[in-house]
């Protein structure tokens, strides 16, 4: 379903010391150094399986994502989802996936969310009989009633992420993306949105490749994880095998972390990425 | 096209909320109105030669940039856009099967026409009901009347096409400012909105006819009051559709560039 072959990305960053001189000397020569944001990425994920794909900050999980949803186009590699690749078919391409950016937002602050959703239903041109099905089903799982009337603005942030990941599904997607689904949420609303991502995922056979840095996410919803680090694949496979390797020794010291925490970071220990 | 047309469906809706906005708009618009007439009025009293246009048809082309100033100011911006590209959220609109241009398009179109809609009715009323040097008249026939209309759309379809080239640019240089202003005092300045064509030198003229700015302003105003005659105007139709081809495409070329070594600002 999904296949990613040797993706590297790397971008261009302006550096610059602090200081008044540096600022002028940059006036006339600007270094620039090149980070590589993914270097040589390979995995592939089957038909609905839920994939947790993690990595500390700037590991390059975000950049993963907007090439696979076909926004960004990397300098080197092939990726094949659903016989197309993202950034040359993207507009043919986007109409079988959904994404959501946990820290963006895709509703029209202004109006009230159904004008949002009816957009969207337009955009992707869905049927109305499609649309309304898929309408019915969201605002049953995820509670939204009320909230369809309600402008984005006066939405609280777990009740905005409802209708973010809502409006990802409105057109029926094969694969979903999320990107930090529930960062900023309250234990409420996170368990909300866990119990509806794997309800979409046995009910609707949805691909749910899933980046958090929140661990108990993850044991709640994945049994694969890809752990990314510094732009390199670093380990594919089954988190009950990685719990078993990397979880604390018997009376080790816990520092206060769930045990998939402490796994986590014996892990990022291991693979010098922390 | 249905989903441009929802773009722009929901974005007229959004800007028909806007009414105190409105209002502001409208006495702004009448305080300037009446210190530029008198500006030309006091001109106009002492003429050394004969003028190239009259007062009356000057007065009728100040009312008519205050009345449609929506359609016609090119600092009439939408934030909204330039906050997608420089904070990143553009992601979203990246990953929706349809070309940006044209979403983008409808929506500065729609937020011009409910911002003008909402203010020409008011201004045009109490406008044509002035007193004597102030009053706006009408135009001299229904037929001018209708060829003003077709002009003045087919000038707001160029204007958009124009500030797309904005919004493009911001994908290069990351701060609308720059683009903001240098379009918006040299555009005005060519489209006779700071001094009506008719009284620019023959040279400044030239470069004028030469550019599509004057086509979304001066233009229709001065078919509105008949300076410009029927034969005339018709025959700049064309032209209009040039340009408004041209722009367009040259938005949709360059937009395509943008968006292809694009960087999504922010993690």
């Amino acid at each position: 379903m999904i296949t990613v072959s040797g993706i590297s990305k790397s971008f261009k960053v302006a550096r610059r010391s602090s200081g008044f001189g540096n600022a002028f000397k940059s006036l006339f020569r600007r270094e620039y150094t090149e980070v590589a944001a993914l270097s040589d990425v390979t995995f592939s994920i089957g038909p609905g399986e839920i994939v947790g794909y993690i990595g500390p900050n700037g590991a390059g999980k975000s950049t993963t994502i907007k090439v696979m949803s076909g926004i960004l186009v990397p300098d080197g590699g092939t990726c094949s989802i659903m016989g197309y690749t993202p950034w040359l078919d993207r507009v043919q391409y986007v109409r079988n996936i959904g994404v959501v950016f946990g820290q963006r937002s895709q509703l029209w602050w202004d109006v009230p969310v159904i004008d949002s959703f009816e957009l969207l239903r337009d955009i992707y041109d869905v049927t109305d009989k499609e649309y309304r099905g898929n309408l019915e089903l969201l605002t049953d799982t995820l509670d939204l009633g009320d909230l369809l009337r309600t402008p984005v603005r006066q939405l609280s942030l777990g009740q905005r992420m409802r209708c973010e990941i809502a409006a990802s599904l409105l057109h029926g997607p094969g694969i979903l993306f999320l990107d930090e689904p529930t960062i900023g949420l309250d234990a409420v609303s996170k368990i909300a949105v866990r119990k509806f991502i794997s309800a979409i995922n046995k009910e609707k056979d949805v691909t749910v490749i899933l980046t958090t840095h929140d661990m108990s996410d993850i044991e709640a919803l994945a049994q694969r994880i890809l752990l990314i680090g510094k732009g390199k694949l670093l380990y594919d496979g089954d988190l009950d095998a990685m719990r078993a390797k990397y979880g604390a020794a018997e009376g080790g010291e816990t520092g206060g972390g769930s045990a998939i925490e402490e796994a986590l970071v014996n892990m990022y220990k291991e693979y010098e990425i922390s | 096209m249905r989903a441009c047309y929802s773009v722009f469906r929901l974005k007229l809706a959004t800007g028909f909320q806007y009414r105190s906005a409105a209002l502001a708009g409208i006495a702004t618009q009448f305080f300037w109105g009446f210190i530029i007439i008198m500006v030309y009025q006091a001109f106009y009293s002492q003429p050394l030669a004969d003028p190239p246009i009259s007062l009356t048809q000057i007065v009728t082309y100040i009312w008519l940039q205050q009345a449609f100033l929506a359609f016609i100011a090119l600092w009439f911006r939408d934030n909204e856009l330039f906050q997608l590209i420089t904070t990143g959220n553009i992601a979203y609109e990246l990953c929706r099967p349809s070309g940006l241009y044209g979403l983008w398009y409808a929506k500065l179109l729609a937020q011009r026409l409910s911002s003008a809609v909402l203010r020409c009715f008011p201004i045009l009323t109490v406008a044509l009901l002035l007193p004597s040097p102030y009053r706006l008249t009408l135009p001299p026939d229904p037929a001018t009347a209708l060829l003003f209309l077709l002009v003045l759309i087919l000038g707001l379809l160029i204007l958009v096409a124009v500030s797309m080239l904005i919004y493009i640019s911001t994908f290069i240089t990351m701060s609308a400012a720059g683009s903001l202003l240098m379009f918006g005092v040299a555009g005005e300045f060519l489209a006779g909105m700071i001094v009506p064509v008719p009284l620019m030198p023959s040279w400044l003229q030239t470069i004028v006819y030469a550019l599509p700015f004057r086509l979304a302003a001066d233009f229709p105003f001065r078919v509105y009051s008949g300076h410009i005659p029927m034969d005339e105007a018709l025959a700049t139709i064309p032209i209009q559709l040039l340009w408004l081809a041209a722009l367009v495409w040259i938005g949709r070329f360059t937009m395509g560039k943008a968006l292809r070594r694009v960087v999504i600002q922010g993690g």
